[in-house]
């Protein structure tokens, strides 16, 4: 095995892997918020997806594709958001205080209306639609042997400035500390005067902007998008979520990168036939030593 | 007693709803067909439908058959198996079909052939080219060839026509007619003495493929192999140019409409296919022409096959005199006319897999920046 080679896969399992953790991240912050596993959240990436087709579509030859791609990304980020925010209101919201069970229905439900609905959709349809993504993002770039094409740059830059740019906020901003605050402890952050219900739609809104962000870039990694695109990423983020420790943000993405790897590598170096069983085998694993995740804290349940 | 009564009402209620279609089917003869018309192959799916259609109204418009009207039942699968499964079952238990024309790909092929053989349904695929599909028994045929002779072709192909010495596979694992390419792509390319330097597989509906690019990358092939339908197709060539793999990809009857869903990474690559439209022949202008006509498009190779599938099964209904399973299979099993895709005929003793020629496509540059067009490069002759 050279070293070329082994470099050039873990490049294909970083670019891979660092949109796992944008999808994931929308994952871990919900469930840290309101204790939801929100499985439409690969239905968002299909949404922005579909967004970011459609901005391609329309700037093709009009605007340059800087501004194409700009648009594209603003596209996507907000229809999912306000997607997010809808679902949130319409549908999570009247069960918040319903058994976690009966919400975590209702967010398959929500999975299978947005696959559905976008099937029905005249604008979106049931057929595999082709990506065709502007000019100047085809070809690839050389450094001494390694490949790395114009998408996976755009994909690896995309997300490390989308990732440091949450972190600042929920680091930095009011409203970043007071999300913290709420996925401490929900009933002390509102008798300190927080708005929970605010910073929950603002959680949705930016989770799922993110996760926009995810179906943009991979609509164009793998330039075929149709309704049921979200469901193998979308699982995939939510082990990466689960991995890293579900409720800590560093952690989904550590595990999403580690996904991509692991993934990538025992395709290159192992098998094809064995790829997803390694990645869900290392998730049983870290389920059995640090039922947490890596990163996430251990706590107590209080009878 | 009262409930008696309401039972017997009940059962008289359900069986006077069932009699319309009785005597409907006294004078006209019911054949279906599976095609995925939505998914990821519709674009063949909704062809085939089309043109079995036509194929359909044409023989109506002559008089029918045996002196009744074809009615032609169409279902949509979606290129998934357990769904043809469903629409196999309904179609012979609610439309009373006695042939059927489908289902298009091989997947989904062989999971009705062998209730089609038990059940005595004719059954003709268009275009399911795995060689097991018509292991199932006498009552499968088709009207395309099979794929021992497509991955013959192709291999053939690379190493006469394309001085390749050394070839590259990227196979779906999942999918028998993938597979069954692979394997006869490899036998009969490495008997001509050349050398597969790398074969990768992947899942169905897999869009990550670096990993298993950049070996074949590595491995730096003459020719990549990709035995695949358009769309998968369409995403692995993206992903072979970004990981710089320059060589031709080479492909079968699964590239059918590449040129429609694919762009400037597919340009000079090759594969194999059933019918060229451009033929100068006279039964595909007439056909290309009525298509136009009627649909306002092309036809590809799958409309062709569909269209051929139909008229084979009307013919041998027209010479077996009458509907009856035993008699209509055994005139189907002695076709021997020129349709569309050429001469179609069974050995005897055989299964029944009609012995075709191949035309060869080549991928062109178009009119239009990143829209490849199709050109006719050889014909290869069993």
């Amino acid at each position: 095995m050279d070293l070329l080679l082994f470099l050039q896969q873990l490049l294909n399992g970083i670019s891979l892997g660092s949109v796992y953790a944008l999808v994931a991240i929308g994952y871990t912050m919900v469930y840290g918020i309101v204790k939801l596993i929100n499985f439409a959240h690969g239905d968002i990436l299909m949404i922005g997806a579909y967004c970011g087709y459609y901005a391609f579509t329309w700037a093709q030859g009009t605007a340059s594709p800087g501004l194409a791609i700009a648009f594209a990304f603003a596209l996507a980020m907000g229809i999912s958001a306000l997607t997010g925010v809808v679902v949130e209101k319409t549908c999570y919201r009247p069960l918040r205080n319903a058994p976690r069970i009966n919400a975590l229905i209702t967010a398959i439900g929500v999975s299978i209306v947005l696959e559905n609905g976008a099937r029905v959709l005249p604008f979106m349809g049931p057929n595999p639609r082709q990506v065709r993504i502007p000019e100047a993002l085809t070809g690839v770039l050389q450094f001494s042997g390694l490949t790395i094409s114009k998408v996976q740059v755009l994909t690896l830059a995309t997300s490390i400035a989308l990732m440091l740019v949450l972190t600042l906020f929920v680091q930095y901003t009011r409203t970043g500390k007071a999300m913290r605050a709420v996925s401490h402890d929900q009933q002390a952050a509102l008798l300190m005067g927080i708005s929970v219900d605010r910073i929950v739609s603002i959680t949705f809104a930016v989770g799922a902007a993110l996760g926009g962000a995810g179906g943009v870039l991979f609509a164009m990694n793998f330039p075929m998008i149709d309704p049921y695109m979200g469901i193998m990423p979308g699982l995939k983020a939510f082990v990466a979520a689960v991995f890293g420790g579900i409720g800590s943000i560093p952690g989904a993405m550590l595990g999403g990168l580690v996904m991509g790897v692991a993934e990538t590598l025992t395709k290159g170096f192992i098998s094809t036939k064995l790829a997803d069983a390694v990645s869900f085998g290392i998730l049983i694993v870290i389920l059995l030593v640090r039922p947490a995740g890596i990163l996430g804290k251990a706590t107590r349940e209080k009878v | 007693m009262f409930k008696k009564g309401l039972i017997l009402a009940l059962v008289l209620a359900f069986v006077a709803t069932l009699l319309p279609a009785c005597a409907a089917s006294s004078n006209e003869i019911a054949i279906g067909t599976i095609m995925p018309i939505s998914g990821p192959v519709s674009a063949y799916g909704t062809q085939a439908r089309d043109a079995s259609q036509m194929a359909v109204d044409e023989i109506n418009a002559k008089g029918g058959v045996l002196g009744k009207k074809l009615v032609l039942y169409v279902e949509d699968d979606e290129n998934s198996p357990e769904k043809t499964v469903n629409a196999f079952n309904k179609l012979v238990t609610e439309k009373k079909i006695v042939a059927l024309v489908g289902g298009l790909t091989s997947p989904c092929t062989l999971s009705i052939v062998g209730e089609a053989q038990k059940r005595k349904i004719v059954l003709v695929t268009p275009s399911s080219t795995n060689d097991t599909v018509t292991d199932a028994g006498d009552y499968i045929f088709r009207s395309c060839y099979n794929d021992s002779f497509q991955g013959r072709v192709m291999a053939k192909f690379a190493g006469e026509n394309l001085s390749a010495k050394t070839a590259a596979i990227i196979f779906d694992n999942n999918n028998d007619y993938s597979k069954g390419l692979k394997d006869s792509f490899t036998a009969a390319f490495t008997a001509a003495g050349g050398t597969v330097v790398a074969t990768e597989s992947y899942a169905t509906g897999d869009k990550d493929f670096a990993a298993q690019l950049t070996k074949i990358a590595a491995a730096s092939p003459d020719v990549l192999f990709v035995p695949d339908y358009y769309n998968t197709v369409s995403l692995i060539a993206k992903q072979a140019r970004s990981a710089g793999i320059e060589v031709p990809m080479l492909g079968a009857d699964g590239w059918d409409e590449i040129a429609n869903n694919a762009g400037d990474e597919v340009l000079d690559c090759y594969y194999s296919n059933h019918y060229s439209p451009d033929a100068d022949d006279a039964e595909v202008k007439a056909f290309v022409a009525a298509f136009k006509a009627k649909y306002n498009v092309e036809p590809n190779a799958l409309a062709a096959l569909a269209y051929d599938a139909t008229y084979m099964i009307a013919d041998a209904l027209k010479a077996a005199g009458s509907t009856d399973p035993e008699k209509f299979k055994a005139a189907m099993a002695a076709t021997d006319k020129k349709f569309v895709t050429g001469q179609i005929s069974f050995a005897a003793g055989t299964k029944h897999d009609p012995v075709k020629s191949a035309v060869i496509l080549k991928l062109i540059a178009g009119d239009a920046a990143d829209k490849p067009k199709v050109t006719y490069d050889a014909t290869v002759n069993p």
